[in-house]
């Protein structure tokens, strides 16, 4: 499996060098600087140079590299590079340069215990916590083999995401649904691609060892009497007609889920309940997948006109489609202009709108736009003449956008329940969002 | 006093860096010691070599901080190797940790003890071992199990003769999951290096166990579990329903690792399974194959490698899901290129039409090499779906009136490929024919050429044109002069009045003035056919025979390495669409024995030509580095080579060339450059004819095998008639080719 870890910064500093292997040497990092970072040709991820295979993914201004002399599991290797991002931001906040550079020493006691031989062991990040810190003071915890030995049995027990001696005063969980949908629509305003990507935030703060059974407004589960069946219906095959009347009845189509691991997954399997011991404190309970009847929350109307080689007039439209008792917060809209641009004027009926010429947008930010309402920007970019006329790309337009108490998919969460042996009673809280994911507008 | 003696022997420097942390090192202050063991970590890491301080930092092993003690562990990992005489000085601390009352300190000392690769240490890790085997955390068992792989690593024997691998075997009934997992891991490792041990032998009683840790595992272990579970061939139908229905499940999995894991387990097993239950788990597969896309940059670009290999084996599976593979702007072009080739596989009657406007416009975009994609993808979905083809040819039409240059070059390109399989489009000719003038890559210019040629009695100025392409002949690259030839010859088989000069003329640049021989040769074919006397209708027949039609330009692989690559699954080897054996050193060849025969190949070098040896070595050592770079990965002389060897081989590289195994550059296939133009004269042979063939033109097979069959072609003809004759399904095959 894995010979070694390697992180560089953007010059090509090695600043981690973590050998699993005999077979990982330190010149290997040369070679990745020299092939890979000094080297913009360089367009895949994945690079064999002889036996040794360099996967590298770049984040903030760090590249974060595995080397492997094997045929090893890829998907595996850059699922553990992105779980060691989640693991630097959740211990430094942000994972960069500066952040691995002062926790050097903690980042090679983190690696030498989530990966053993290139084996990946237990990444839970609170686990994690609980024995390698970044301030001293509580390692004086896992000195004592009292609490080591709890810790040990956490780290590689069945329930290894849960202590056993939670305690809270208030028994209280939050659910947060946060939709990201993703539009891709043609110059002629037909719908390409609409869908839904989701994810269920939990946070949770109950006492012992909590069963928890979560309900959503799934129509595969509200349809589980029907003659569709858990395998039949996924697929389709029924007809759009009928896919709409489910819809207005307020069930939704998962095309497809995905799980925390404490999600007994047999059971999601057998009969779509989703029934798990959750974690203590936050964690992403599932994603899903949504892709029909898709409430795209804006319309845009964009009309852009190239006025001979000098100048390009723009005309957007944007209106909200959701009830107008809702709004959304940080609607920006990205509208793209050509590389030679001089100078712009713009004029709004709302918001600001504002040229950045390092991003080639033009920036139209609206701070709160309620329901149902229409906003129009004009503008007009002046060009200046150039010697070599390269084609303009005409990126698409792209929105970004965050609504609260509104979801794209129709996902409603109809249940949480909560059983443990004492039987308290708990608090729940729900809340939607809606956010844009990638919201691009094709234009002529 | 032992130490100081040998510190002696080093002639301490006495001011720096390495003088400075020494200093730290053997200070009074706790704190301060563990200060500068942070500092030399720090310079360890940065490359400097603070190997000198291993004796300091060794007193530093026996303390009750465990974020020290994880420091001089790690210390002494990486530099073990250097002071081997030393190591024995820790090796008491090891044993003493390994049964300290924290399990966390078990643990650390037996999984840093396996990672000190001399062999003093090796001699006292038995009984720690066994001990922490069987010890009572599940914690210490986990890291005890992959100690045993280390161990075996270093020294197999050792490992048999304890009955390491039993206890191993013993442990995969444990009641942890985690250890469980370790233990399957560790045998699996153990089992692929040394097949003979037969390791891992997996039974219902295994299986039935592995199953159940399956579920309750971290997810790196369950992807282990399930790379067994794919290997495994299940004993009846019965048992390969079990594992799918038991293993189905985890496609629900957040990490993109166990869901590819679990495809793989299911798509092998369920060829055992009835034809009903198949297809419901294909269909079961299907979204979460399609979840995958939504992932980061890099997974997703494993992940749509793989599905490009599932859909090879089966089409069907994602046909309803085209939008999901449309490219967003900012996809990383490794991204996009991969999405363009699942789009065309997945293209069916239904979904052209979104196809082909998605394709369009991607063909307007700016990014050369994916414009030029886009505008293949619209020739193989041309040539795929019959009743899209003339879209497709409009399309492109509308492409080459945009009249940026190298659309235009591609899709004339393309254009060919669609006259191959449908030669009913000849009213777009006289449109070609309008770029002729901006075509400058000479795949573009030979693809127009082929058109005249093969139209010739339909276009009435085809004399003309050709006629000015002979005019510079000698100018043109060498794929271009044999497309001229062929078109030349074929006029003139089509209309002897108009071509006389012109094929005289061609025929006398091409074996006169011409230097490169696959011209040459050509011309005198032509000529002698020409000059047949006996028989008039032989060059025709040969010349003007009818083609086999193209059946795919999409490319596939074989359907053995198919089999093959999907037994890979989501490693490497599915990514890059290739055998391992391909880039990974195979056991004889590896690191170690190149290493081994370099240095042994030094020390003979030395003496025999002791002076010559260290001009080598002095001399241009680092320029010839750089281009060995490749072959210098397997080979690297650290700690354990003599001196004499410690620099870089220089003069000697090429002869070690050969023995370095695999030091071929293998990339990532999308990551190329534009493949056509970059290759030899023999493209020609593939770019235009190399598709002739019933199936699929593989491109590197193709390439390969143009001069084969270009001299089996040459001669079969030299033979005149009689060979032809003789094997006339072979040679006309050949011929075919050449034509």
């Amino acid at each position: 499996m894995l010979s070694g870890i390697l992180v560089f910064n953007q010059k090509g500093e090695n600043l981690i060098f973590r050998a699993f292997r005999s077979d990982c040497r330190p010149r290997l990092a040369d070679i990745f600087r020299i092939q890979v970072i000094a080297n913009p040709q360089v367009r895949s991820p994945i690079l064999t140079l002889g036996s040794t295979t360099f996967s590298h993914v770049k984040h903030e201004n760090i590249y974060l590299v595995a080397v492997t002399k094997s045929n090893a599991n890829a998907a595996l290797v850059f699922e553990f590079l992105y779980r060691l991002i989640v693991l630097g931001r959740s211990y430094f906040g942000k994972f960069d340069e500066e952040a691995v550079k002062n926790n050097f020493v903690l980042i090679y006691e983190l690696l030498d215990e989530i990966l053993d031989f290139g084996y990946p062991q237990n990444t839970e990040t609170d686990t994690l916590k609980m024995y390698i810190t970044t301030e001293g003071v509580k390692s004086a915890i896992a000195n004592s083999p009292t609490d080591s030995s709890r810790i040990t049995q956490q780290a590689t027990g069945a329930l290894s995401w849960r202590r056993s001696d939670i305690k809270y005063r208030k028994n209280e969980a939050f659910v947060d649904v946060i939709e990201d949908v993703n539009l891709l629509m043609s110059a002629t305003g037909t719908v390409l691609r609409a869908d839904v990507n989701g994810q269920i935030v939990m946070r949770a703060y109950l006492t012992g060892t909590p069963e928890c059974k979560f309900g959503l407004n799934d129509r595969l589960l509200l349809d589980s009497g029907a003659s569709s069946g858990a395998n039949g219906g996924r697929g389709g095959g029924i007809s759009g007609n009928n896919k709409a009347t489910r819809a207005a009845a307020g069930s939704v189509t998962l095309e497809d889920c995905q799980f925390h691991q404490c999600v007994k997954l047999g059971r999601f399997d057998a009969d779509r309940i989703i029934s798990f011991v959750p974690p203590d404190g936050e964690f992403e309970l599932m994603r899903y997948r949504a892709t029909e009847n898709v409430n795209l929350p804006f319309k845009v109307h964009p009309i852009v006109r190239e006025i001979g080689t000098t100048k390009v007039e723009y005309s957007v439209a944007i209106k909200a489609n959701y009830s107008s008792k809702l709004f959304a917060t940080n609607v920006v809209v990205r509208i793209p202009t050509p590389l030679n641009t001089a100078k712009t004027t713009e004029r709004t009926s709302q918001g600001r709108a504002k040229y950045e010429p390092e991003q080639n947008n033009i920036v139209w930010k609206i701070a709160r736009f309620s329901g149902q309402s229409e906003f129009v920007l004009n503008a007009e970019a002046t060009l200046t003449s150039m010697t070599h006329q390269k084609a303009w790309s005409r990126p698409p337009l792209s929105l970004s956008f965050s609504i609260l108490m509104f979801t794209s998919s129709g996902l409603l969460v109809r249940y949480l329940k909560v059983f443990e042996k004492s039987n308290y009673s708990s608090v729940k809280w729900v809340r939607y969002m809606t956010r844009a994911g990638s919201y691009e507008i094709r234009y002529v | 006093m032992a130490m100081n003696k040998i510190r002696g022997a080093f002639a301490v420097p006495r001011k720096g860096e390495t003088f400075e942390l020494r200093a730290g090192l053997v200070s009074q202050y706790a704190y301060e010691r563990k200060e500068s063991i942070q500092k030399t970590i720090m310079a360890m890491t940065l490359g400097k070599d603070v190997s000198a301080l291993f004796p300091d930092v060794l007193k530093n092993i026996a303390t009750s901080d465990l974020e020290q003690k994880k420091l001089v562990y790690l210390y002494l990992m990486n530099y073990a190797k250097s002071h081997p005489d030393l190591c024995i000085l820790a090796v008491n601390t090891f044993v003493q940790d390994s049964e300290d009352p924290n399990p966390l300190i078990r643990a650390l000392a037996i999984r840093t003890m396996g990672c000190i690769r001399v062999d003093k240490m090796v001699d006292y890790m038995e009984e720690p071992l066994r001990k922490t085997l069987h010890d009572e955390s599940p914690y210490v068992r986990k890291t005890a199990a992959i100690c045993v792989a280390k161990l075996f690593d270093l020294n197999p024997a050792m490992c048999l003769e304890n009955g390491f691998l039993e206890m191993l075997q013993e442990m995969i009934g444990d009641p942890n999951p985690m250890v469980v997992a370790n233990s399957v891991t560790a045998l699996s490792e153990i089992h692929h290096t040394a097949p003979e041990t037969q390791a891992l032998q997996v039974t219902a009683n295994t299986l039935r166990k592995m199953l159940m840790a399956l579920n309750e595992c971290t997810e790196w272990g369950r992807v282990t579990i399930l790379s067994t579970l794919a290997e495994y061939r299940a004993v009846d139908v019965k048992e390969s329903e079990h594992i799918c229905e038991r293993v189905a499940p985890q496609f629900q999995h957040v990490n993109a690792g166990v869901v590819l894991a679990a495809v793989k387990v299911v798509f092998l097993h369920m060829k055992y399974v009835g034809p009903e239950l198949a297809k419901n788990y294909l269909k079961k597969m299907a979204p979460p194959l399609v979840t995958l896309v939504s992932s980061a940059p890099e997974v997703q670009y494993v992940a749509l490698r793989n599905i490009d290999l599932l859909l090879q084996k089966q089409p069907d599976i994602l046909n309803k899901e085209l939008r999901v593979f449309f490219c967003k702007y900012n996809d990383p072009p490794y991204v996009k290129f991969q999405k363009l080739e699942i789009m065309v596989r997945i293209a069916n009657d239904r979904n052209v039409d979104q196809l082909l406007a998605e394709l369009k416009e991607y063909a307007l975009e700016v990014d050369m090499d994916f414009v030029r994609r886009a505008v293949k993808a619209i020739g193989q979905v041309a040539i795929k779906i019959e009743t899209a083809s003339e879209k497709c040819v409009n399309t492109l039409l509308d492409l080459i009136n945009t009249k940026v240059n190298y659309v235009v070059q591609e899709a004339i390109v393309v254009i060919k490929d669609i006259f191959r399989k449908y030669p009913g489009y000849e009213g777009i000719i006289p449109t070609l024919c309008q770029c002729i003038d901006e075509l400058d890559e000479p795949n573009a210019r030979a693809a127009l050429i082929w058109i005249v040629g093969e139209y010739a009695e339909k276009i009435s100025n085809a004399g003309d044109i050709l006629g000015s392409f002979v005019d510079g002949f000698n100018e043109e690259f060498s794929q271009t002069q044999l497309q001229i030839l062929t078109a030349v010859v074929k006029l003139f088989l089509k209309r002897p009045d108009k071509a006389q000069g012109l094929v005289q003329r061609v025929l006398q640049a091409a074996t006169a003035e011409n230097d490169n021989p696959d011209v040459r040769d050509r011309a005198y074919i032509y000529w002698r056919l020409l000059s047949n006397t006996s028989d008039q209708n032989a060059t025709k027949n040969i010349v003007l025979s009818e083609k086999p039609p193209i059946v795919t330009t999409i490319s596939s692989l074989p359907p053995a390495l198919l089999e093959q690559l999907l037994q890979e699954l989501s490693t490497l080897s599915s990514v890059y669409h290739k055998p391992p054996e391909q880039f990974v050193g195979q056991g004889r060849f590896g690191a170690d024995a190149v290493q081994r025969a370099a240095i042994e190949e030094q020390l003979q070098n030395a003496r025999e030509n002791p002076l010559a040896a260290a001009a080598a070595v002095s001399g241009t050592a680092s320029a010839q580095a750089q281009s060995n770079v490749e072959n210098l990965l397997d080979i690297d002389f650290d700690g354990g080579a003599p001196a004499s060897a410690h620099t870089e081989p220089s003069g000697e590289m090429s002869g070690l060339e050969g023995l370095a195994g695999t030091p071929v550059r293998v990339q990532s296939p999308a990551a190329g450059a534009p493949a056509p133009q970059a290759s030899n004269n023999l493209d020609d042979l593939l770019g235009v004819f190399g598709d002739s063939g019933p199936s699929q033109p593989s491109s590197s097979g193709a390439n390969g095998g143009g001069a084969a069959d270009l001299m089996n072609g040459f001669s079969g003809l030299d033979l005149s008639g009689n060979a032809a004759h003789s094997q006339p399904q072979k040679s006309s095959q050949d011929i075919m080719d050449l034509l």
